[in-house]
């Protein structure tokens, strides 16, 4: 086995133009799952750095080996963040090593927050990168509003590696609130949580966090912002959806800490995430026979089970969302169990797909097998 | 501006296409006749016509697949249309093209407000679309200026912004999902009522392709709550560095207003005598708008208060309730008519890194004098997407040359301090020519790389977006 570490981006573009034979990319080594096929590393860890901050203008530039939490330390210091709350896998996952902004960047992570204020790729301003041959490219830029020619940053964004080797993102950041509260509301069954996260989403109020925990009977509400504007917003919710437990922000903190990095999973050996129309939520809650959470106001669902079952939990869930609309991914599973990761796709769909990576990466070096198709 | 010289097979294939499409999809679909087609020979960028061979007007997206593979089988260029109001020439025909139009699917097909979608067929106006949930509280939140006119269809191709896109986002923010008409007749579906793709992201690459990759025929958006209330408030500075560094300052505070507008002497000046909105005399104005309750927009305010303050400002207006707010707007929303009452103008719209703002203003003015001709800035200053307006006199021979140049002048400088050359507009015809200096010629190649995906033979809007002579081998290979 090989290990490319390359320093910088011309010795990234020659090191990727020069490859014999497909790699695995690796940015902190915190999300080992997939079916690539590569035996070879590319190492990204060393292409590390931020590149430019302009907290005036909410926008940063890093190298993509930069760690996550370099980048939120330097944030905080401004009184700013990465509002899409990106998870850490590690817990979960029983991984070491450190998150990296390219590696949040190419699987498009997001957290809580993602239901109110968008996914990783709705903060994506601009990508550099290195295609399949060597080529060194970039779309996008530095400012918040950018139309000019195709969107590949969008593209690139969730690529998962295969398209291309991130080197360079550049990110919209947004202002840290004053304060923060839940709302902790006993909700019998998934209908009562819907109604509760929905009632919530779907009002003047702006919760940027919705997420549902059957196995205690809660539905939890995340309100943000200006002290006086989240006591107010609190009471109108309460008002509207019925009295509530109210943790303070040192104990809401921590809350969705844990919920958007999924921890009461860590110990299952299968978890797999489900993207759904938040309204089929107790539709699909009825399915499932092992542990779950809900978050995304409904529209995410987590689904655990022991490792003997992944290829049947799998397989529901994918007959739900092929029924429904939506995804499913594997998370967590067993190699042996030889998974697929991503839903398989409609056939014109699929095809798409094939012919952009077969553009990007035609000797298919990069990341070979991790995406479907690939 | 040079498009391509028009095929001669293709224009002589105009009526045995136009039999085959009548057959097809109907009479009643099909428009033929010259002066009926008259109506299509442009878009808002009125300075350049070119009427199509044909304009079609189909009622689903079945007739949109047959339309489309008729055209593709028979090697016939399709410039599809939202309500044809785009300012950068994205509608605009060529001479051996077929209009594809989508002003007949006007259905909503679904709401979900447990889920907050809406899905809609993609002729329907921006406006339309909050109009249909509104009653229940509801909006949709992209709203460029023309949400009255422009449709969805054409919002989606290229990636529509407004006012206060600095809260909610750009289109591509708030679409979810489309039903999509591929060149040859397929039709894919990307996208849906959950978030984000489970696969490679190919959403996020059709929102602002400019009706190059497909036509999108239904699209599901996200809609939201409508906030309490909202309340604007007017500030007036005596230079543009400092109302500069003012906006810099309230973005830094954690303060998210969902619009701030700025205006030069020019724009206040003429605004103010158009719409009378009591506009100070002043060199910038900020128009700064917070949402919230009522006691939510006051904590705000007193916060912008206290920034402003900081920065000496020549008026600090609050609007105090629905009359005062609607006058403070009432300017800046006329910007574009009051400017047109005094002069034919060209409208820019690049973005520039919002610290650049002073520099740039003051190169744009040093370049007023040097072109001889008058320009007005008005801009969304909260995300740097500029609005300079040329002025110039379209009868008097070569202004509107000058004017052009000028305008590529002002787009390169967008570059050159790090920002692009369209920010809500699109590329169109009008900024197809000066991508070379924004895009190295292999990030070109690049995109054009993926429209042989989805579009192989380049028929759909094949003279937009890429430099014609970047282009060319592969148009000319279509033929």
């Amino acid at each position: 086995m090989t290990v490319y570490q390359p320093k910088d981006a011309a010795d990234l573009a020659e090191t990727v133009a020069g490859l014999g034979a497909p790699v695995r990319i690796r940015g902190g080594g915190t999300r080992a799952i997939g079916q690539c096929s590569a035996s070879d590393v590319l190492d990204l860890s060393a292409i590390s750095g931020v590149v430019d901050y302009e907290p005036g203008a909410l926008t940063l530039i890093a190298k993509a080996g930069t760690p996550v939490s370099e980048i939120e330390a330097l944030l905080a210091g401004e009184n700013q963040r990465l509002a899409f709350e990106p998870m850490d896998h590690r817990a979960l996952l029983g991984t070491m090593g450190a998150p990296t902004i390219g590696g949040v960047f190419a699987a498009n992570v997001s957290g809580p927050r993602r239901i109110a204020v968008g996914a990783c790729r709705d903060f994506a301003l601009g990508v550099k990168f290195i295609d399949g041959t060597g080529r060194q490219l970039q779309n996008g830029g530095r400012v918040m509003k950018n139309v000019t020619g195709y969107d590949l940053v969008k593209l690139m964004a969730g690529s998962w590696g295969a398209l291309g080797v991130l080197h360079e993102v550049s990110l919209k950041v947004m202002p840290a609130p004053e304060t923060e509260v839940t709302l902790v509301f006993d909700t019998p069954d998934a209908e009562a949580a819907l109604a509760v996260m929905s009632g919530a989403l779907g009002s003047p109020f702006e919760a940027t966090g919705a997420a549902y925990a059957p196995e205690w009977g809660k539905a939890y509400l995340r309100l943000e912002g200006f002290e006086t504007s989240v006591r107010y917003r609190a009471g109108e919710l309460q008002a509207r959806l019925g009295d509530a437990e109210i943790l303070q922000e040192d104990a809401s903190r921590p809350l969705w800490r844990d919920l958007g990095n999924v921890t009461d999973f860590s110990e299952a050996g299968y978890v797999a995430t489900v993207s759904i129309r938040p309204a089929h939520m107790p539709k699909l809650a009825a399915r499932l026979s092992g542990p779950w959470l809900a978050d995304w106001g409904g529209g995410l669902v987590w689904a655990a089970g022991e490792t003997g079952d992944a290829a049947r939990i799998t397989d529901e869930l994918r007959g739900f969302v092929a029924e429904h609309g939506g995804h499913c991914t594997v998370v967590k599973a067993p190699e042996e169990a030889g998974l697929a990761v991503f839903q398989p796709e409609a056939p014109a769909v699929a095809r798409l797909s094939d012919e952009v990576r077969r553009k990007f990466d035609p000797a298919g070096f990069l990341n070979p097998g991790l995406m479907a198709g690939a | 501006m040079q498009m391509p010289e028009p095929d001669s097979n293709t224009l002589a294939k105009k009526d045995r296409l136009e039999a085959r499409i009548v057959e097809a999809i109907g009479r009643q679909a099909v428009i033929g006749d010259e002066v009926e087609l008259r109506a299509y020979e442009c878009d808002a960028l009125t300075a350049y016509r070119c009427p199509p061979m044909l304009a079609l007007l189909p009622r689903s997206t079945e007739e949109v697949s047959k339309a489309l593979a008729i055209c593709h089988e028979m090697n016939v260029p399709v410039v599809p249309r939202g309500a044809g109001t785009s300012l950068a020439g994205g509608a605009m025909p060529q001479a051996d093209s077929v209009i594809l139009g989508v002003s007949r699917l006007t259905e909503v097909l679904e709401t979900d407000y447990t889920s907050r979608i809406i899905r809609v067929q993609t002729g329907m106006t921006n406006l339309a679309v909050t109009g249909a949930v509104e009653d229940d509280g509801f909006f949709y939140a992209p709203d460029p200026s023309s949400q009255l006119a422009c449709a969805i269809a054409g919002n989606i191709a290229m990636n529509s912004g407004g006012a206060h896109c600095l809260k909610y986002g750009v289109t591509t923010n708030n679409l979810m999902g489309v039903t999509m008409v591929l060149m040859n007749g397929e039709v894919v579906e990307l996208g849906g009522a959950h978030a984000d793709a489970g696969g490679l992201d190919l959403l996020g690459l059709i929102c602002g392709s400019e009706g190059q990759l497909g036509i999108v025929t239904e699209a599901t958006l996200r809609i939201l709550h409508k906030p309490e209330g909202a309340r604007p408030v007017l500030i007036g500075f005596s230079s543009n560095e400092v109302a500069g560094a003012c906006v810099s300052d309230i973005i830094k505070a954690g303060i998210l207003p969902v619009a701030i507008e700025f205006m030069d002497r020019l724009l206040i000046g003429v605004c103010d005598e158009y719409s009378g909105a009591g506009y100070p005399d002043c060199e910038a104005l900020l128009i700064v708008e917070v949402e919230g309750s009522e006691a939510e927009i006051e904590h705000q305010l007193g916060l912008i208060r206290e920034i402003a303050m900081r920065h000496d400002p020549v008026e600090f207006r609050k609007a105090t309730d629905a009359d005062e707010a609607g006058r403070i707007w009432a300017g800046r929303k006329a910007a574009f008519s009051a400017i047109g009452r005094i002069s034919d103008y060209m409208c820019l719209d690049g973005t520039i890194p919002v610290s650049q703002l002073p520099y740039v203003l003051r190169r744009i003015g040093e370049m007023s004098k040097e072109y001889g001709l008058g320009v007005g800035n008005v801009f969304h200053a909260g995300d740097g997407n500029m609005h300079p307006l040329i002025l110039y006199d379209a009868n008097k021979p070569g202004d509107l040359e000058t004017c052009e140049a000028f305008g590529a002048d002002v787009l390169r400088l967008c570059v050159e301090v790090g920002g692009c050359l369209t920010g809500e507009h699109g590329v169109g015809i009008e900024k197809r020519d000066l991508m070379v200096d924004q895009f190295a010629p292999e990030d070109l190649e690049m995109q054009m790389a993926v429209k042989d995906v989805f579009d192989p033979k380049w028929l759909l809007n094949p003279a937009k977006v890429f430099p014609l002579a970047s282009s060319e081998a592969r148009r000319m290979a279509a033929e």
